[in-house]
């Protein structure tokens, strides 16, 4: 299995000279190909096109996110190949103002999981024919797989009986949200236990 | 709907003819869940299909973040609700083989066994579900009979019908009794006379016939182009199965047929199932086989499992062992992973990103159902109102997977 991805990843490596050098890597039997977001649309065509990849199913689009970075999320896209018996893994940075070539074209599969990056992470695709929300509410505001997109939303829903139609309300809880930490605190989990902040007596720190 | 009224067709003797627009769903019950299909009709014949998703959607990747791995593990239930082992399958795959897990042979068999029961539940729902939504009402009531033995086999295993929770990180959660395993071995043996039964009832049926033969054709290049798996792409000659083409578990062990359609229409699909359910019959008494010869643990007893009951009496290692897991959680190596099983709707996957710590950074959840149902404007494009029944039923959606 591995002998044959590395073939593979020789086999690309040779006939897209543009890539960087440490471009593919693998791990744990899986081949990654770390390109340019510039060289998306072509790189997708070769693996369609060329006889000896024919990745012509597109399996997963998804994106990651990193807060901390300043090319914030991490574009992946996975192929797989029935011809080869082959997968592929193909990924690329991106920083937050950029927007990503639709690949729809060559794979008409990638219209709803853009749409869904779109929806989730708030990622533009430029030559999607239809870039609409798919997942969350009509009208929905906000991003909610962005890391700093709170986990309990920001509105919530409920039917009014005056009203006689349902209402959005800002969520409103009854009990602060529980984010169990349950790290061991010498192995760097960042919390303070209750009643250490007294005893510092200033911010942070804890223990 | 015709507006020429006013229009002047008195001068120009024609009408004009605006397309209708209707919404299909979401609370029709052949949208197999809550789907809202905006249908634009000429006549009676669909000119554009614009599925409206997400009215399921629970955020479960979100969620997913702020979980343990093992407190993720019974999200998956809630996917596909029809056969919830298979996705508890591929969630188990992504972290041992990220955290390089050896599982041992009979729980990877109890896997296998349990897996193909899935199938069957599946399967069982579908065929007589879609023959439901064509007009006949006796399949699924035998269907959910048998559904309903099934069920009871879960919950045996596990004790619950629905969200088992049953395949853990290294392995299954406890052994199977032995009584169960008869069982179950009984339950093959009546099962394939239902299965002529329903055979009977529709394979040969007139009205099934001319409401799924040559509806919802798929060709090869279809397949390529809105990335179809499972029973979609096997049901029009491909003989595509993970099973198969990329064994896990201990698949490759075992001796079963991948039944293949012919024409890629609605007919060859159902017939692909019928006959994928005397596949996965043989599969379980296979393993119900191997399981009687080969006695032994079903858990990798390292840091993901909880040490063994009666070891927790007597040791506080153990004891200590089993609070931690349950609290903190077990940590998962830092990296990326994409497990995908076979799932009975096809292929179904999950992207793990894991940054080293007790909750996973990222999954990414791929569902078969979703991509199929993205293909609806392309498959029901010129067909009749009537077929999209037909076509929605035999694409097997299920909109606990669809919508996440």
């Amino acid at each position: 299995m591995t002998e044959a991805l590395s073939q593979l990843a020789a086999h690309i490596g040779l006939k897209r000279p543009d890539l960087a050098e440490d471009a593919c890597s693998i791990a744990h039997d899986e081949l990654t190909v770390k390109i340019g977001l510039s060289d998306l649309f072509e790189f997708v065509r070769f693996l369609k096109a060329d006889p000896a990849c024919q990745f012509t199913t597109l399996v997963d689009i998804t994106a990651v996110d990193h807060p901390e970075r300043v090319k914030r999320f991490d574009m992946v896209y996975h192929f797989l190949s029935m011809w080869q018996n082959q997968r592929i893994r193909v990924k690329f940075e991106l920083r937050e103002d950029e927007m990503v070539p639709s690949i729809t074209e060559l794979h008409p599969s990638a219209g709803w999981f853009e749409r869904e990056v779109f929806d989730m992470f708030g990622i533009l695709f430029s030559g999607h024919p239809d870039l609409r929300r798919i997942l969350t509410d009509y009208g929905f505001r906000g991003h909610p797989l962005r890391k700093d997109f709170p986990t309990t939303g920001y509105t919530e829903v409920r039917y009014d009986e005056a009203l006689k139609r349902v209402v959005y309300e800002p969520v409103n809880l009854v009990q602060e949200y529980r984010q169990f930490d349950f790290m061991s605190p010498w192995e760097g989990a960042e919390y303070i236990l209750p009643g250490d902040d007294k005893a510092q007596g200033e911010k942070g720190g804890g223990q | 709907m015709m507006d020429g009224s006013a229009s002047g067709d008195v001068l120009t003797k024609e009408q004009k003819i605006r397309n209708f627009n209707i919404n299909f769903g979401p609370q029709h019950p052949a949208a197999h869940g809550v789907l809202r299909m905006v249908l634009e009709l000429d006549g009676e014949v669909v000119e554009r299909a614009d599925p409206h998703i997400g009215l399921l959607h629970r955020g479960t990747e979100k969620l997913m973040e702020s979980r343990t791995y093992l407190q993720n593990l019974p999200y998956f239930d809630r996917l596909d609700y029809v056969a919830p082992m298979n996705q508890e399958h591929a969630w188990c795959l992504a972290i041992e083989r990220l955290a390089g897990i050896e599982v041992p042979r009979r729980g990877s068999m109890i896997r296998v066994l349990y897996s193909e029961i899935g199938r069957v539940l599946n399967h069982l729902l579908n065929v007589t579900t879609q023959a439901m939504d064509v007009g006949a009402l006796t399949p699924p009531l035998w269907g959910f009979e048998e559904r309903e033995k099934l069920m009871i086999f879960y919950e045996r295993a596990c004790g619950a019908r629905l969200h088992s929770a049953y395949f853990r990180p290294g392995g299954v959660h406890q052994d199977l009794p032995p009584d169960l395993i008869d069982d179950i071995e009984a339950w093959t043996e009546t099962f394939p006379r239902v299965l002529d039964d329903i055979d009977t009832l529709l394979t040969e049926n007139r009205i099934f016939k001319q409401r799924n033969a040559d509806i919802g054709v798929v060709t090869e290049e279809d397949i390529q182009n809105w990335a179809f798996s499972g029973v979609m792409v096997r049901g029009s000659g491909l003989a595509w199965d993970l099973r198969r083409a990329q064994p896990y578990e201990c698949y490759n062990e075992f001796d079963f047929q991948i039944p293949v359609g012919k024409n890629g229409d609605c007919y060859d699909r159902y017939l692909c199932r019928m006959a994928e359910m005397r596949e996965s019959t043989k599969i379980i008494r296979q393993a119900i086989e191997k399981l009687r010869r080969e006695p032994g643990d079903v858990l990798a007893r390292g840091k993901v499992a909880p040490p063994p009951r009666a070891e927790m009496k007597t040791s506080m290692e153990a004891l200590i062992h089993h609070f931690k897991l349950y609290t903190e959680g077990f940590r998962v190596p830092a990296g990326e992973i994409y497990a995908a099983v076979e799932a009975p709707k096809g292929e179904f996957g999950v992207y793990l990103v894991a940054d080293g710590t007790n909750k996973p950074y990222r999954a990414k959840i791929r569902a078969p159902g979703y991509l199929h149902l993205q293909a609806m404007d392309h498959v029901a494009k010129g067909h009749l109102l009537a077929d999209v029944a037909a076509i929605i039923g035999t694409m097997d959606i299920v909109f606990g997977e669809v919508d996440r």
